[in-house]
């Protein structure tokens, strides 16, 4: 049975990892191929590293990056931030990151994403989506939710999988950093809506949050940070949690 | 031992190269016919669209040569399917090592299927040491119907092959290089198989 994925998720700036990450056991808190290594024996599914770099050598650091994970790291793992072009991605997958993940760009010009699936297959092309509810509806936002668009959630998610995104990672800004639970009532449209896999992202706060998501929100995926990084979760205790819930996970 | 990893421009290459890397080997990326023919193991990958995949591998003459080698080659994900019959996506024609076509997932699964599934039925060399039901790494829109090739199948709305064996040619929809220990395990045993498996 296909398994539903733990998804811890890194930012990333300038090639380290930059939100506090509390692991006494490391030697670098700082290097991210340190972090992947730990959290992949430690039975995440897939990780997503997530660029917030603004140099201009952000690129090649981020590609340097990419090879030091694979050269390390045997699970797969998405890379996104910034990426806007078919070289950008071309350098991403041949460094052998396995999905790469658009946002802005996509939503700039939406073209790319039937650009990008033509060229390298939608099964490597994650497009993420962020969203807050303004006056009941849901609204897709720019800029890590700072900025509205004047996108429905649901008919650009219909439009991306039109356009041949293999997998959409939606963020709630209502929920983010809440600890509150994921966004299940839209997570479940979404994947009521559409055929392609759905990772949730924010408000997970506890074990039960997941299990909530996976059930009610009807969600393939689960990513988070901080519960991961502050060690709040251990990644398996809450796959037996899940597995006692009867929701399958590779233990 | 001499490993090739065939680089016809279709594929994460560089993950099975770091992946044979772990495992304490060196593999050499080559589109040449003459490295490819003397290489002990050899191993076919495939990430994309399977008629631009199909198109780069003629462009290099690789269509007639892989058919007729004789040691061990490994095809993943889209490598397995090339080896097929013929590929429903983009209506393409495989190289016809393993007797079968490859189809689309239809009605009441999500498509492409991405993630951890259960490889069952195991019947090869290949599969020494690993346990029914353990855990393998895939993501992919189209599969290969359970066939006489079929030496372990996946369940995803229908129970279908999650890898083929025929002679000296193996495949795998999976992905060793990222299916975790029990993919390692998986490559491991392929690049420890003798001649005679």
């Amino acid at each position: 049975m296909l398994t539903k994925r733990i998804v811890p998720c890194l930012d990333i700036k300038n090639g380290r990892t930059v939100k506090g990450v509390n692991f006494v056991d490391l030697r670098d808190a700082g290097d991210p191929v340190e972090l992947a290594d730990i959290y992949s024996k430690a039975g995440a599914d897939e990780l997503v590293f997530l660029d917030i770099s603004a140099t201009e050598e952000r690129r090649k650091t981020l590609a340097e990056l990419v090879l030091r994970v694979a050269e390390k790291v045997n699970i797969p793992f998405t890379v996104g931030g910034g990426i806007s072009s078919i070289e950008d991605v071309d350098i991403l997958l041949q460094n052998g990151a396995d999905k790469v993940s658009v946002n802005s760009s996509a939503v700039k010009n939406p073209q790319l994403i039937n650009d990008l699936a033509a060229k390298f297959g939608s099964q490597c092309i994650t497009v993420a989506i962020d969203a807050k509810q303004i006056d009941g509806e849901w609204i897709v936002h720019l800029v890590g939710g700072k900025v509205p668009t004047e996108l429905n959630l649901f008919d650009w998610a219909k439009e991306v999988e039109q356009r041949g995104a293999g997998e959409i990672l939606f963020t709630s800004m209502d929920h983010d950093g809440t600890k509150d639970g994921f966004a299940n009532k839209a997570l479940a449209k979404l994947s009521n809506e559409l055929n392609i896999p759905i990772i949730a992202s924010g408000g997970a706060g506890n074990v039960q949050h997941f299990v909530d998501t996976f059930k009610e929100g009807k969600s393939d995926a689960a990513l988070a940070a901080s519960v991961f990084h502050f060690k709040e979760i251990e990644i398996n205790d809450l796959k037996k949690e899940l597995q006692e819930n009867d929701i399958p996970v590779r233990l | 031992m001499k490993i090739v990893i065939i680089n016809y421009g279709a594929g994460n290459i560089q993950s099975i190269k770091f992946a044979i890397q772990r495992l304490g080997y060196e593999a050499v990326l080559s589109d040449d016919p003459k490295e490819i023919k003397t290489a002990d193991k050899v191993i076919f990958p495939g990430v994309g669209e399977a008629s631009s995949a199909m198109n780069k591998l003629k462009a290099s003459g690789l269509d007639t040569l892989v058919p007729q080698l004789k040691q061990p080659v490994l095809g993943i994900c889209l490598g397995m399917q090339l080896m097929c019959n013929h590929t429903e996506e983009g209506d393409t024609k495989g190289l016809g090592i393993f007797d079968v076509d490859v189809v689309r997932f239809n009605s009441g699964v999500k498509v492409p299927q991405i993630g951890w599934n259960q490889i069952e039925a195991l019947k090869s060399p290949l599969f020494e040491g690993i346990t029914e039901k353990d855990h393998i790494y895939l993501v992919h829109s189209y599969y290969a119907p359970v066939t006489k090739d079929t030496v372990a199948c996946t369940t995803y709305g229908t129970q279908y092959s999650t890898a083929l064996h025929k002679d000296n040619f193996y495949g795998t929809q999976f992905h060793p290089e990222k299916s975790s220990d029990v993919g390692e395990k998986i490559l491991s045993n392929f690049l420890n198989l003798t001649t005679n498996n």
